[in-house]
């Protein structure tokens, strides 16, 4: 039996000390491919200052909820020359996710969804290189004093061409709700 | 003794001169210890010249027999020669049991001899090689889910996850060759990284039943093994090649053996599977195809005094999830429940894409055993894996095409068993066991599903058992861990700080970076665990077994520390820090009838779990991509209660119906409310046609009926979707309704020469097509299940 005991304590011993590594920190992983921020820059083609509408969720799918907020209200009857913008604010400097999207142009398309009560039509202004839709530029018209939601949503890997957001597959990237007022 | 039978004998056969003598005995020849056929066993009827031998499944028939009493001697090469006495009445079943003595010897710690360890006190069930190669073009899962009250947690139809009673992931542990499985189990989208054609025998026990390898098995164990191999001078194999047609897939396995009567064997196996998409009764399954393949090496020796044995097995696949399956927010989920079909269904391919899994497992192991003395046996075992498993989810930019997820395990386990020379009516085995396992999850630009750690266990454990007569037997077993687990843990900050973790936990921060905090948790566990149990032999044909178990498992690290989007599954995810071990207290009856005609089991339990961990959704988070519902695990009080039953009734020679019916009820106590992903009540039932006479012709059809789960919880959720304005509901809870599916099996045998056998196999499953939804089935919100498919195997033993 003493055999036995003094056999268990070797074998253990051998373990534990082939085990005992030095204690590395793992090293941190910032989220690739996250994106934190959206920037719509809407300008009109009146000339005059620019409406900027953002959102901005820091933690991504952490607790915080996004903060949204909006520059100044449209006016009726004026066209907006409008273009998206993708950004993960978590880099330092931030690192511009359009470049990415525009580079995957076949890959990728935003759609505008205006919810009723809202009299605006928006339609995208640049394409794949299939000739297909892309979005990151589009032709806003605010038609008459209205209020009501717009929302972006960046789908990936979408059927392309597609009869809009309905048909269109894929994958929500981005899906940006905001209540807009024209004036 | 022989010649009192002798006598017997003699003295009948003068008396029944006068009787018909034109019955016939039959029945199977087993294993003692482990139930398994005895092929090549000699019965000899005392006093004459008559000797028949038992056939591969360990059957015989001595026929033109008289209405008496007979002398039967019955021997096999590794055990002991043994004389029974049997009366026939009519055609006469009856089974016998020898003790595979030497082997036994040998096999307690050569062959991962888990059997002597294993509980006797819980009925077990048994596929054997023959069973299993049925499913030879499938998988692990679904051979074991073809046992009552074994059912599978399903990702698709190529990731299936074997459910116990109702439990599954780390509340199931597997053996695999006298090796613990650490192969990333938690996770439910894991299937077991074992290749069913490597495997020549599966056991399995719905509880606590191998204290010698773990106490935390509270759903149960399952043990798989590669073929015995005996002391004699031989060179076989077997080769089996199969294709299917749902799937337009493949596979081949090969396995030699060389054996010398000096002791030394060795065993050489490889096998390859390729299947393309899978198709449902109305369209194709786009991206579900699977690669697969598997090799192992077993080197050995064996005598009385002492053997040791090598054992190195590869195992790696590659399996594509459903590309439709693959949704970003809570919004696409609700258009891909709305639609009826897969929202992508694309041409017929081979090729996997994105979302995809690749897993690799290496498992290498070294045992050895010596007699010594007075004391018993002493075995000493050591063994090494290491998994790699990475996912692929769709990405985009420079990241494309790599993995989102990557997971190390690497794991070493070295154990030190005794068994000790007890008398003839107990056996004491007691061990030691120390394991090192680590973790390592390399940077691949998407936040750690599971961080880096080290994981130290030490186990001691006692198993004893008593056989007071020849109806009684006493079980009763002991266990004690010890776990302490050092984790390095990157926190979202703003996650750290709403669980008010900045203020439980300040200590364990290391460091900070921007949004995320490192924290270094030290974890440590004590469990014990253990078991009781008797057998009581009612008569010849009934014997009823009782046991009780305490199980205790440590939380895993997914239910500790998961914290952000799973991907998969597209729902946030977050596990608690402060998770105690889950306690499970199971008590199991089981009524058993052998008999040649009418056969059965009937198998009651009551599976009580304190402190269980289950995931459920708690709210609705917006972020920029969209809603996702928050899952969070939670500790609560379940209990599953349930009944397993099997039986089978013999008409004649040739036709055989074969029932099982399962019925599981699981229950939150404190919730009051069902739990989660319960398997519904389901039977099985079929009838075999089998003649020796052609060829061994087996023709089976069975019919698989599975109701509608009508208990679960409601865990379906609103969101807003902007196009249409409106509020919806997920429905992501209601299960699916029943469905009914009628297979057929069969196959036939050709002998090439003295040494070999072709034998044919030809399988319809699903032969009606019908359209139907599985509640286990992960991926039931996306697409259907498998639709009819046709497969044939032919294999040959040399």
């Amino acid at each position: 039996m003493k055999n036995l005991y003094f056999l268990a304590t070797v074998l253990f011993t051998l373990l534990l000390a082939s085990c005992s590594k030095d204690n590395e920190t793992p090293e941190v992983v910032n989220e690739e491919e996250l994106i934190t921020t959206l920037t719509v820059t809407l300008v009109p083609d009146t000339g005059g200052s620019s409406i900027v509408l953002t959102t901005r969720d820091l933690d991504g799918d952490g607790p915080n909820e996004p903060e949204i907020t909006i520059s100044s209200n449209l006016t009726a009857g004026v066209t907006y020359n409008g273009t998206i913008e993708l950004l993960d604010e978590t880099k330092s400097p931030a690192e511009d996710i359009t470049e990415e999207v525009e580079e995957e142009a076949d890959e990728h398309q935003f759609f505008y969804t205006i919810g009723s009560g809202l009299d605006v039509t928006a339609t995208a202004t640049n394409l794949d290189s299939e000739g297909n839709l892309l979005g990151t530029e589009f032709e806003l018209t605010a038609n008459t004093a209205s209020n009501g939601s717009l929302t972006f949503t960046l789908r990936h890997e979408p059927t392309k061409p597609n009869q809009g957001l309905s048909s269109a597959g894929g994958e929500t990237d981005i899906a940006a709700t905001f209540s807009v007022i024209v004036e | 003794m022989r010649i009192y039978f002798l006598v017997i004998l003699l003295f009948s056969s003068f008396l029944s001169l006068s009787q018909s003598c034109d019955y016939t005995l039959s029945g199977v020849l087993t294993d003692l210890h482990d139930g398994s056929v005895l092929e090549g066993a000699t019965l000899i009827v005392a006093g004459s010249e008559r000797f028949v031998v038992t056939d591969f499944e360990g059957k015989f028939i001595i026929s033109n027999l008289c209405n008496e009493t007979y002398s039967i001697q019955v021997s096999h090469p590794y055990c002991l020669t043994k004389g029974f006495s049997v009366t026939l009445s009519g055609d006469t079943f009856k089974s016998f049991e020898l003790e595979h003595h030497i082997e036994v010897l040998n096999e307690i710690s050569i062959d991962g001899r888990i059997i002597s360890s294993q509980s006797k006190t819980l009925k077990e069930n048994i596929l054997t090689k023959e069973e299993i190669e049925r499913f030879g073009s499938r998988s692990l899962g679904d051979a074991l889910a073809s046992l009552s009250g074994v059912s599978s947690l399903n990702t698709g139809n190529t990731v299936i996850k074997p459910m116990i009673n109702g439990l599954h992931s780390s509340r199931v542990v597997i053996i695999n060759n006298g090796v613990r499985m650490e192969d990333q189990e938690w996770g439910a989208e894991h299937a077991p990284n074992i290749d069913v054609n490597a495997v020549n025998k599966l056991t399995l026990i719905k509880g606590a039943g191998a204290l010698q390898y773990s106490g935390d098995g509270i759903g149960g164990v399952i043990i798989a093994e590669t073929a015995k191999v005996p002391f004699k001078d031989s060179l076989y194999g077997t080769t089996q090649f199969g294709g299917a047609s749902n799937g337009k897939g493949t596979f081949m396995t090969t396995e030699l053996t060389k054996s010398y009567e000096s002791g030394w064997y060795g065993t050489l196996q490889g096998s390859l599977k390729r299947f393309g998409d899978f198709e449902t009764a109305d369209y194709s399954l786009s991206n579900t195809g699977v690669n697969q393949g598997n090799a192992f090496l077993k080197v050995g020796f064996n005598s009385f005094d002492y053997g040791f044995e090598a054992f190195y097995s590869f195992f790696k696949n590659e399996i594509g999830i459903l590309k439709a399956s693959h949704v970003g927010s809570a919004q696409d989920l609700f258009r891909a429940i709305e639609s009826d079909r897969p929202l992508v269904i694309n041409e017929f391919t081979y090729d996997i894409i994105a979302p995809k899994q690749e897993v690799a497992h290496h498992l290498a192991r070294i045992k050895a055993y010596k007699r010594i003395g007075e004391l018993g046996k002493l075995s000493f075992q050591y063994d090494y894996q290491k998994n790699k498993r990475l996912e692929f989810d769709i990405r985009r930019g420079s990241d494309k095409g790599d993995a989102s997820l990557d997971l190390e395990l690497y794991t070493h386990t070295l154990r030190l068993d005794l068994d000790t020379n007890a008398t003839d009516k107990s056996n004491l085995k007691i061990g030691v066991m120390g394991s090192y396992q680590n973790n390592i999850a390399p940077n691949t630009g998407v936040r750690r599903l599971i961080p880096d750690y080290d994981k130290y266990d030490f186990g001691a454990y006692l198993i004893g058992d008593y056989r007071s007569s020849d109806q009684w037997l006493f079980e009763i077993g002991a266990r004690f861990d010890h776990t302490q687990m050092d984790v390095f843990k990157y926190y979202r900050t703003s996650f750290w700080e709403s669980r008010n973790y900045d203020q439980l936990f300040a200590e364990l921060v290391v460091e900070e970076f921007g949004n995320q905090i490192l924290t270094n948790p030290k974890l440590n566990f004590q469990n014990g665990s253990g078991t009781f149990g008797i057998v009581h032999n009612l008569d010849e044909k009934h014997k009823l077994f009782f046991n009780y178990s305490l199980t205790s498992r440590i939380p895993n690290p997914s239910e500790l520390f998961s914290e952000g989007l799973h991907h998969s599954a597209s729902r946030i995810e977050l596990g608690d820090l402060t998770f105690n071990p889950e306690i499970g207290r199971k008590l199991s009856f089981t009524l058993e009838r052998k008999e040649e005609r009418f056969s059965y089991s009937i198998n009651p339990y009551l599976n009580n779990i304190l402190d269980f961990i289950v995931i459920e959704p708690i709210t609705s988070n917006s972020t920029i991509r969209g809603t996702f519902q928050v899952w969070e695990y939670r500790q609560t009080n379940a209990q599953l209660l349930g009944v397993d039953f099997d039986a089978s009734y013999v008409f004649n020679k040739a036709l055989q119906f074969n029932h099982q019916a399962s019925i599981v009820k699981g229950f939150d106590k404190i919730q009051e409310e069902a739990l989660i992903n319960m398997p519904p009540v389901n039977t099985t039932n079929e009838i075999v046609y089998y003649s020796s006479k052609i060829k061994n012709l087996r023709l089976a059809l069975q019919s698989e009926y599975v109701f509608r789960q009508n208990e679960f919880p409601n865990t379906d959720f609103p969101i807003y979707i902007p196009e249409t304005e409106t509020h919806e509901i997920v429905e992501v809870s209601s299960p699916p309704p029943a469905y009914h599916l009628l297979n057929f099996n069969s196959s036939i045998d050709f002998n090439f020469s003295e040494q070999s056998t072709l034998t044919v196999g030809f399988q319809i499953t699903n032969m009606l097509n019908t359209s139907y939804r599985n509640y286990l089935n992960r991926l039931r919100l996306f697409a259907d299940d498998l639709g009819r498919n046709f497969s044939v195997n032919i294999k040959l033993n040399y």
